[in-house]
């Protein structure tokens, strides 16, 4: 028990060593979310471009730019994203590792919401789309004012699960040395040559975070599916 | 010759499809005047809805022109949008926006497209939903309503965009034999106001009843066209004649 004790002050208490841990807390919250509203822009403005040539086959160029995109983030590892945009895209200019990681997490997630976002607009029914063209909608309006809002409540829990991922997978932010909650504990093992405690720490700060979120999801959908309409 | 009372002009409109393989509509010419009432009949497979959605352009024609209000709908630089809000449609479908309340539903495209505020919409709605007896459910979504109230809602809807037509594609087709009645009352009220109409319909009585022309389509052309009582009683050619044999 003494040793335990002992182990806990070693890690947390000494030098104020808790700190890397809720900086760490911070900084991953920080990124999951700007990164999260990132992708929830580029996600709704690919899907809207690739579901428009879907249906009526304009926004032929944009639709190909949309398509490489998709191909190149969702064919490479995040990880490597982070590095090029950090050591190549942003090499030459001092700036903050959590705005880069924001950016790069933002971009990749963009690709996967972009994806659920576009099954949620194909799901609409099509008299949906011209009921709102006969009255005189274009077709951005129509969009915005009847296809989206009922596409973004069938998509809700697949978007809900895919913040879920992106929280997990900001833990690689460390190799641009950003300090998030993961590099926090790691930093604490290397100074304290102690793995077990702020390792599982860690882990389990990770865990309560994604039960929290999936609570909400499962309560969220128990709601939608409740209101009929 | 355009005449003043002349509202849409259809002038050899065609519509083909997979390259001209399939000729849906094959150089229809007609013209529907103001206040008048136009039936459409004819088989499945006529080109009649193809004809219907033509006319404010849910479907693009390959050919020909339309003129409404003398404006050519076909032309490329003609603002559609524009033209469509004096246009209202009728679905066989009913295409309710589910995620809006009755009142939000036919309040939206008057306040966002016609300027008008939200209390001028809602009392001009309330209006309408009153005269179809729907008052009461101003609040309900789409999914609480039966067919029948649906598609009364659907239609006052469209009006409340004060269209100059109203096209309404076979707006009973997809409800309960009971509830057909009370949407044909509300089109037939509508036709008395003189309300100009173009109706898709399998419904020979209100055809009969209503009409004040009858357009029978037959393989992508109109076959024969008359009054009501030319059609019904004294049709002069053949595929017309087997075809009310088989309705009526």
């Amino acid at each position: 028990m003494d040793n335990f004790k002992l182990r806990f002050y070693n890690n947390f208490i000494a030098d104020e060593r808790w700190r890397y841990i809720v900086n760490g807390l911070s900084v991953t919250i920080r990124v999951t979310f700007f990164a999260a509203l990132i992708g929830i822009a580029i996600g709704f403005v690919v899907a809207i471009i690739r579901s428009t040539y879907d249906k009526t086959g304009h926004l032929k160029v944009p639709n190909f730019l949309c398509e490489i995109y998709l191909t190149l983030i969702r064919g490479t590892p995040v990880v490597v994203q982070l590095l090029i945009i950090y050591f190549i895209v942003f090499g030459t200019v001092k700036i903050d590792k959590a705005f880069v990681a924001i950016v790069a997490f933002g971009l990749n997630s963009g690709a996967y919401v972009a994806e659920i976002v576009r099954s949620g607009i194909m799901s609409i029914d099509d008299g949906q789309f011209e009921a709102g063209r006969s009255l005189g909608f274009n077709y951005v309006q129509t969009m915005v004012y009847i296809i989206t809002p009922q596409a973004f409540k069938n998509i809700l829990p697949a978007l809900a699960n895919e913040f879920i991922v992106l929280l997990k997978e900001t833990s690689v932010a460390g190799y641009i040395a950003l300090q998030d909650l993961t590099k926090g504990g790691d930093i604490i093992r290397g100074r304290t040559f102690d793995a077990f405690m702020p390792l599982l720490t860690v882990a389990i700060i990770y865990l309560v975070m994604v039960m929290g979120m999936t609570a909400g999801v499962t309560r969220l959908e128990r709601r939608l599916r409740n209101s009929d309409h | 010759m355009t005449t003043d009372s002349t509202l849409i002009k259809v002038i050899n409109l065609e519509k083909h499809f997979a390259g001209g393989k399939v000729k849906a509509l094959d150089g229809i010419s007609t013209e529907m005047r103001k206040g008048e009432v136009v039936v459409v009949i004819g088989p499945s497979g006529s080109g009649k809805s193809t004809f219907l959605r033509c006319l404010n352009l849910l479907e693009v024609p390959t050919g020909g022109s339309i003129l409404f209000e003398n404006e050519d709908l076909t032309d490329r630089n003609v603002d559609i949008n524009r033209h469509r809000q004096k246009m209202g449609m009728v679905f066989q479908h009913f295409n309710l926006f589910p995620h809006m309340t009755i009142l939000r539903n036919m309040t939206i495209a008057p306040i966002k497209l016609q300027g008008k505020s939200p209390e001028e919409a809602e009392k001009y709605a309330m209006t309408l939903l009153e005269r179809v007896g729907l008052g009461h459910r101003a609040g309900a979504y789409p999914s609480q309503l039966s067919g029948g109230q649906k598609q009364r809602v659907a239609i006052v809807r469209a009006l409340c965009m004060k269209p100059e037509v109203m096209l309404f594609d076979e707006p009973t087709s997809a409800l309960d034999p009971e509830m057909v009645g009370e949407v044909l009352d509300v089109m037939k009220s509508l036709a008395r106001e003189s309300m100009t109409m173009v109706v898709v319909t399998h419904e020979m009585g209100f055809a009969r009843e209503v009409s004040d022309r009858v357009l029978f389509m037959d393989e992508g052309i109109i076959y024969e066209e008359g009054t009501p009582e030319q059609i019904f009683n004294n049709s002069q050619r053949i595929r017309t004649k087997e075809f009310l044999s088989k309705v009526l």
